[in-house]
């Protein structure tokens, strides 16, 4: 694994550098470059990444954990490698704390199915918030069935950012557990998670962390925040699809029953018993996505590549440049401006359907999102049915955002 | 507006987009049926009024996109005075030619006015959005009708 070293060769962030690392970045759709801007939905892939890829099912395929001869080794040691890398990347203890899972949406439905079930009662509590995603929604619903516990929602105001005073309100005896957005997928608002925490901790309640949109855009430090748990997903930092992460401290995953039993997630089987592994393959059951914790690794090292000292400024930079550009536009309302906000733009256009824009942009090759994307109550919050949204990562430029407003001038056109 | 985009966007859906017809509620319906989009969130209320085997009344609320809207608009217009089993051959019809491969030239036989959403075919996204209110108008039929969805 070694990505090349792109943009930290400069002090000074060349965008271009970056984007040439890009592949897909190349290429045209309808006839116009891709100006790709769905990132909140997933991230386009580096070539170090692609290339991880192709050398493992090349030459290094084999199962982990299984064989004495050399491919098995070698995987399984690539594999935990890239168990370290994780650990790294968001400041474990030891990466016996890093579970490598599906997805963000993996992460959250087994500690629900672990840790909720044998912790939530009949009358006790799961504390979310109005601008969860539907990934930290329903499986808390499902507990709550399971169960007979209930959940609880603090609201949010009309910035989109959460009211503080309002969630502290309902933590309580009864709360077993506190779950959270770090960064909302369709505001784009980033929550005070640390404050979060520590409300929550003065009432010994253990707070989860959904990274899944903060991971690529901001340095995650899982001890320093003194989270309990904390998901995220490969795919939105430039890695692959299929493969996720759920950190867990040790002394609660020691005590948590195992997920779903299977090879690689025991010490020995027999009829009358069956004793589990150790962390953290006792989360672990059946043949993981081997290539995908690889691939994961791969990103990992090119983020750090980079360095998210400049990947945020650079952020930061379009966020501002592009929340100007759009506010400019007539009849357009920016869904979510929290003061503290990532590079996510949310909108609506007067007499435009956000379905709408989402194929008359695509015409002018810019991708973007349109819907409710998976946070129906942020919908109702807003009262809209449907947003636009335009979300930035590290490989965007001015030069897309104006490519981005050109073609919603081009919507209110066809519309006017 | 571009070549391919003016075949989705006919001047006859924007007018019909801006101006629903057949557009409320139809307060002596004899039967209502609800429609949802659960991938965009449109929604659609379809208030129907019979003589006996045939559509006397038809209207329609809701919200969603352009391309709904005006399908479900354009069809209100279509099935009025139209039997059940009229309905069932139109209804065939317009699905065949807004799920027909783009590589092929549309049938639009029979459809009339229908045929202004032959370039629906050509964005597989938003088939859906067409065929809303016509999912809705089936469940309507079905004694046990439920929440049509076009998932």
């Amino acid at each position: 694994m070694n990505p090349r070293k792109s943009a930290s060769a400069t002090s000074a962030f060349d965008v271009e550098r970056v984007r040439a690392d890009f592949p897909i970045l190349e290429r045209e759709v309808h006839g116009h470059k891709l100006v790709y801007l769905d990132n909140a939905a997933t991230t386009q892939k580096p070539q170090p990444v692609i290339d991880v890829l192709n050398r493992y099912y090349s030459t290094e395929n084999a199962n982990i954990h299984r064989g004495v001869h050399y491919l098995s080794e070698y995987s399984t040691k690539s594999h935990d490698t890239a168990r370290t890398l994780v650990q790294r990347f968001i400041n474990a203890r030891s990466s016996s704390e890093i579970i490598f899972t599906r997805n963000a949406t993996e992460g959250i439905n087994l500690i629900a199915q672990t840790y909720g079930r044998q912790h939530a009662k009949p009358g006790d509590e799961i504390v979310i918030t109005t601008m969860e995603h539907h990934s930290n929604i329903v499986p808390w619903q499902l507990l709550c069935e399971q169960t007979g516990a209930c959940l609880r929602v603090a609201p949010i105001d009309d910035t989109g950012e959460l009211q503080l005073d309002e969630f502290e309100a309902l933590l309580g005896p009864r709360t077993k557990l506190v779950s959270i957005v770090h960064l909302s997928n369709s505001l784009g608002t980033i929550n005070p998670v640390k404050k979060i925490i520590d409300l929550a901790h003065q009432q010994d309640i253990p707070v989860l962390v959904d990274g899944a949109q903060s991971a690529y855009h901001m340095p995650i430090d899982v001890q320093a925040l003194d989270c309990d748990f904390f998901v995220l997903t490969g795919h939105k930092i430039y890695g692959p699809t299929g493969i996720g992460v759920l950190y867990g401290k040790s002394e609660l995953l020691d005590t948590m029953p195992p997920y779903q039993g299977g090879g690689d997630m025991i010490n020995s089987v027999t009829f009358a018993k069956t004793t589990y592994s150790e962390l953290p393959h006792k989360f672990e059951a059946g043949t993981p996505h081997i290539a995908g914790a690889i691939g994961l690794g791969a990103a990992i090292e090119y983020v750090n590549s980079v360095g998210f000292d400049v990947i945020a400024a650079h952020e930061r930079e379009l966020l501002a440049y592009g929340t100007e550009a759009l506010t400019s536009i007539k009849g357009l309302r920016m869904i979510g401006t929290a003061r503290e906000k990532a590079s996510i733009l949310s909108f609506v256009l007067e007499g435009v359907h956000p379905h709408d824009i989402g194929t008359i942009v695509d015409q002018e090759g810019v991708a973007i999102r349109t819907g409710h994307h998976c946070t129906q109550p942020v919908m109702d919050r807003f009262s809209v049915v449907a947003t636009a949204r335009a979300s930035i990562a590290m490989y965007n430029t001015r030069y897309e955002i104006d490519a981005l407003v050109k073609a919603l001038e081009k919507a209110r056109g066809v519309f006017a | 507006m571009n070549l391919d985009l003016r075949d989705l966007y006919q001047e006859v859906i924007l007018d019909h987009n801006k101006r629903p017809r057949n557009f409320g509620v139809l307060e002596e319906a004899d039967r209502t049926a609800e429609g949802y989009n659960p991938l965009c969130g449109d929604k659609l209320t379809l208030y129907l009024q019979f003589d006996g085997e045939v559509i006397r009344d038809v209207r329609f609320d809701g919200s969603g996109c352009a391309i709904s809207k005006a399908s479900a608009s354009l069809m209100t217009e279509s099935i009025k005075g139209k039997s059940l089993k009229e309905v069932e051959t139109l209804f065939e019809r317009f699905q065949g030619m807004v799920t027909a491969d783009s590589d092929t030239l549309p049938n639009t036989d029979q459809l009339g006015k229908l045929s202004v959403f032959a370039g629906v075919r050509e964005y597989p996204a938003r088939v859906k959005c067409a065929v809303l209110a016509w999912h809705t108008l089936r469940s309507a039929f079905r004694p046990e009708h439920k929440v049509a969805t076009t998932e």
